[in-house]
């Protein structure tokens, strides 16, 4: 579904991506893993084009993303902060993405679950960081595509909005779809991910599931798995 | 008794004789030459020009007292030969006539109308068409001109001749003509007590009207318009210029009026519009400028140098790029009271007058005058800027050149 | 393209600085008028404003609005929506507010004054075209320096430094050089430098109008060409077309290339 192959990229003199070969073929949860400045947004980017690579290609379903903005239909995306049009209502926002996507139900339901009924009528400059988060998330679910990629979902949410999150999560990896998730919340990578794929230093260090993760570090604790690698590597 | 009687009888077949009426047409009449009438006509005389086309030309009036009248559609076609008229006489009319192709030619002053040493004349509703010269009038006094319209189609200044041209004439009234497509309009050399008015001067393609060693003159009403080089007053005395319009004079060396070498000069009423240089001032003395409008000139008034006492009050200066342009020392010249649509201060005492005085001139007019290039500048920000700080303290213009009460709002009259 | 720039548009429309703007076109063309009672040098006095002012109106509300709207553009970026129709549609709903807002706030009083039975309407017109391609340039140089510089305020400060250069240094220069080679003939340099600056070259399309009569005092036959004739008219417009395309060219080219 996304294949990557020999991926590069600086921003100036930082090369942050060293050759990144990615494949992923299969439905389920990714969560792609790193320090800060690793490279997890940009290779997020990349896949959406919104970063332009050195060199390097990806492929979404079989078809270059160079040059095209097509394929996007089929992948939904969650951006890591987001800051709407102040002057926008809500409601207007939903109709907007709609209007620029193609038509969807599904925005009703969501906008139960997360309970922002109130908000719609309120200019989008007036709401809180939380709030944000969940129209974002409603943006971002109510369109069906195979694809879905989620960057820091977790920012801001109520306990239980985290958990109608997850539960939409797991919703969609049930119907088969691939979903690559970023988060510092490692309970939460946890809980969800199906695999990971770890990223230093502009490489992929790892990608394999977390008991795999465990074995390999002997860490019993995920958490402390993670920072094994970080310690190795810096020591 | 019978001498009585035959006195009579002389008496009145004199008179009829002496105020004979003689007609000319094409056919059927006692003449169909206009020469050959005036030949057979006796001073006093009144010939009528029947409506018909005469291809005369130099027709020779030679002290004889004639009144020579066109009936409508009367034309006398010269065919490029000459003179229309030439008259040497006293007490002459000539009207309601129309004159055309006059000869051009570069040794001859060819006229529709030539009239020398010639008194009590008067010329009336003549049209002149493809004129070289229209009326030279040399040497005459006491003359009317009224009513004609005269035009040529000469395309440079040599090959084209003045329309009313007066030499070394006096007391002439000139009024009412439309003159266009000469090169001068209406020109006076050494002419003197002319009252010239209500003449409107045109497209010509050197001045609407030109002044040489002219004096007391007066011109008013008159409209000059798109003439190459604007109106020309020189070196005259006394000139009086009231109620005439200037506008449209464009380019390099146009201006609404050009005074040179001018004494005791006043001008009072008179509009100039659009025109490349409103006033083109050099060596004038004691002239009073008053109550006139200026607008949208390049320039309202160009001074140069030797100018001395004159007088500029109370009049308009609306929106010309450059209100004054100024060469030379102030010169004991005076503005005040005028109006001027760039000043910005302001009266706090409410007396109509400004409180802060005007500087008329600005820095980039001599910017300009230096290499004129630079007007692409013209209203730039940076010439703003630079003209404001002349303002503030003035290096380059001369300090007392102000308008120490300036108007608060246009001065009526 | 037509869909963002319907809604960048709504959303300007909406937001309190086209306000701001209206209304302060809206009061100058009401002070202008009514308590100056004199249309020809309203007309005078609001293009001595709009050449100045529109162009830095227009520069500092584009860089507001690229750098305001920035994760907006991010949100738009990861839609199926082609970047240069994110960014044309950007800049062209920054651009027709603000040409909306010029357009209506001055009009309005110059129409309550009854415009239409004056004279000055040609001159009047030919401001207010002007001011929008002032706007329209000058939105599309403030949103190439913003795609070109992360930095906001480095964007800000390059963008005002870009304004105070074509507004006021550049005439500086220009008048410099035109002194210094005063002994050589200049007409045609004089005339490309203000082709080259968007500023200058508004200002001249005003001068044919206003100061027709001074320009006509020079002699050289180029500038007679320029400004005796519909030709500087035609060639003013041609280069203030080029001096929109340009840059929005550059918008589209830069963006395609750019990382967000």
């Amino acid at each position: 579904m996304v294949e990557i192959t020999d991926l590069y990229k600086s921003f100036g003199k930082n090369k942050v991506l060293n050759g990144i070969n990615l494949n992923i073929n299969k439905g389920g949860i990714f969560a792609v893993l790193g320090p800060n400045g690793s490279g997890k947004t940009t290779i997020i980017k990349s896949i959406l084009g919104m970063v332009i690579p050195d060199s390097g290609s990806i492929k979404v379903f079989e078809t270059s993303v160079k040059k095209n903005s097509e394929y996007r239909h089929k992948i939904d995306y969650l951006p890591q902060i987001a800051n709407f049009p102040s002057n926008l209502k809500v409601s207007e926002l939903i109709k907007m993405i709609k209007d620029l996507r193609g038509q969807t139900n599904a925005d009703q339901d969501l906008i139960k679950t997360f309970k922002i009924e109130p908000f719609l009528n309120k200019k989008l400059g007036t709401l809180s960081g939380g709030t944000k988060q969940k129209v974002n998330i409603v943006l971002t679910f109510m369109f069906d595509s195979p694809i879905i990629i989620l960057d820091e979902p977790t920012t801001g949410l109520d306990p239980i909005s985290l958990i109608r999150l997850k539960e939409l999560i797991h919703a969609e990896r049930a119907k088969g779809k691939t979903i690559l998730i970023t988060s510092h919340i490692m309970s939460f990578v946890e809980e969800v991910a199906d695999e990971i794929v770890f990223i230093l230093e502009g490489k992929i260090y790892f990608k394999g599931s977390i008991s795999e993760l465990k074995n390999k570090t002997q860490e019993q604790d995920f958490e402390h798995a993670i920072a094994n690698i970080l310690t190795e590597n810096h020591a | 008794m019978k001498i009585y009687f035959s006195i009579i009888i002389f008496i009145i077949s004199t008179w009829l004789v002496s105020a004979g009426t003689l007609t000319i047409c094409e056919s059927g009449c006692d003449f169909k030459s206009i020469q050959k009438a005036i030949d057979q006509s006796k001073s006093g005389d009144t010939l009528y020009i029947k409506s018909g086309f005469y291809k005369e030309s130099n027709i020779v009036i030679y002290k004889k007292s004639l009144h020579i009248i066109g009936e409508e559609g009367a034309v006398i076609d010269t065919q490029y030969k000459g003179y229309g008229f030439s008259v040497e006489a006293t007490d002459i009319v000539i009207k309601n006539l129309k004159i055309k192709n006059i000869k051009v030619s570069y040794t001859k002053e060819y006229a529709a109308i030539l009239l020398f040493k010639s008194y009590d004349f008067v010329i009336e509703n003549i049209t002149v068409e493809n004129a070289f010269f229209g009326f030279l009038i040399q040497k005459s006094k006491d003359g009317k001109v009224h009513n004609n319209t005269i035009s040529g189609e000469g395309s440079a200044e040599a090959d084209s001749g003045n329309a009313i041209h007066l030499w070394h004439c006096e007391n002439v009234t000139i009024t009412n003509n439309d003159v266009r497509r000469m090169r001068d309009g209406i020109y006076l050399e050494f002419g003197s007590n002319s009252y010239i008015s209500n003449n409107y001067s045109t497209e010509n393609l050197r001045y609407g009207l030109h002044f040489m060693f002219s004096n007391d003159n007066i011109y008013e009403n008159n409209v000059f318009e798109a003439n190459g080089a604007g109106v020309a007053v020189m070196f005259s005395k006394k000139i009086k210029m009231y109620n005439n319009v200037f506008k449209k004079n464009w380019g390099t060396a146009s201006y609404g009026i050009l005074l040179k070498e001018i004494n005791d000069a006043e001008l009072k009423h008179n509009r100039f519009e659009n025109n490349t240089i409103g006033i083109n001032a050099d060596g004038t003395n004691r002239i009073t400028y008053t109550e006139n409008t200026f607008e949208n000139n390049g320039y309202a008034i160009k001074v140069h140098g030797a100018c001395y006492d004159n007088i500029y009050s109370r009049n308009n200066f609306l929106y010309n790029s450059f209100d004054l342009s100024y060469a030379g020392n102030l010169n004991s010249n005076e503005f005040e009271n005028n109006y001027w649509s760039n000043y910005t201060g302001y009266d706090l005492d409410k007396d109509g007058i400004g409180d802060v005085p005007y500087r008329p001139v600005k820095l980039f007019s001599y910017l300009v005058n230096r290499t004129p290039e630079s007007i692409v500048l013209l209203r730039s920000l940076f010439i703003d800027i630079i003209d404001f700080s002349e303002k503030v303290s003035p290096v380059f213009t001369p300090e007392n050149l102000i308008d120490n009460k300036p108007l608060m709002t246009k001065a009526t009259w | 393209m037509l869909k963002i720039l319907k809604y960048s548009f709504f959303d300007l429309m909406r937001s309190s600085w086209s306000y701001v703007y209206f209304a302060f076109y809206l009061l100058l063309g009401i002070v202008l008028l009514f308590l100056n009672n004199d249309l020809s040098k309203a007309v005078i006095t609001l293009m001595n404003v709009i050449i100045v002012l529109v162009p830095l109106i227009g520069t500092v509300f584009g860089v507001m609005y690229y750098y305001n709207s920035k994760e907006f553009t991010e949100l738009l970026l990861a839609q199926p929506l082609k970047r240069s129709s994110i960014f044309l549609g950007q800049y062209l709903g920054v651009a027709i507010s603000l040409s909306m807002s010029l357009i209506l706030g001055l009009g309005l009083p110059f129409i309550a004054y009854g415009l239409f039975k004056s004279s000055a309407i040609w001159d009047f017109s030919l401001l207010l075209i002007t001011g929008v391609f002032l706007t329209f340039i000058f939105c599309a140089l403030a949103f190439n320096i913003a795609l070109s510089n992360e930095n906001k305020i480095k964007g800000f400060g390059y963008a005002i430094l870009m304004w105070l250069f074509l507004a006021i240094i550049y005439d500086g220069l220009f008048l410099m050089s035109l002194i210094l080679f005063e002994d050589y003939p200049l007409d045609k340099l004089s005339l490309v430098g203000t082709m080259l600056n968007p500023i200058d070259l508004s200002r001249t399309l005003i001068l044919l109008k206003l100061d027709i009569s001074a320009l006509l005092g020079y002699t050289g036959a180029v500038f007679k060409q320029f400004f005796g004739t519909s030709f500087g008219l035609i060639i003013s417009f041609l280069m203030l077309s080029i001096w929109v395309i340009l840059p929005v060219l550059r918008i589209v080219f830069k963006s395609r290339k750019k990382d967000f």
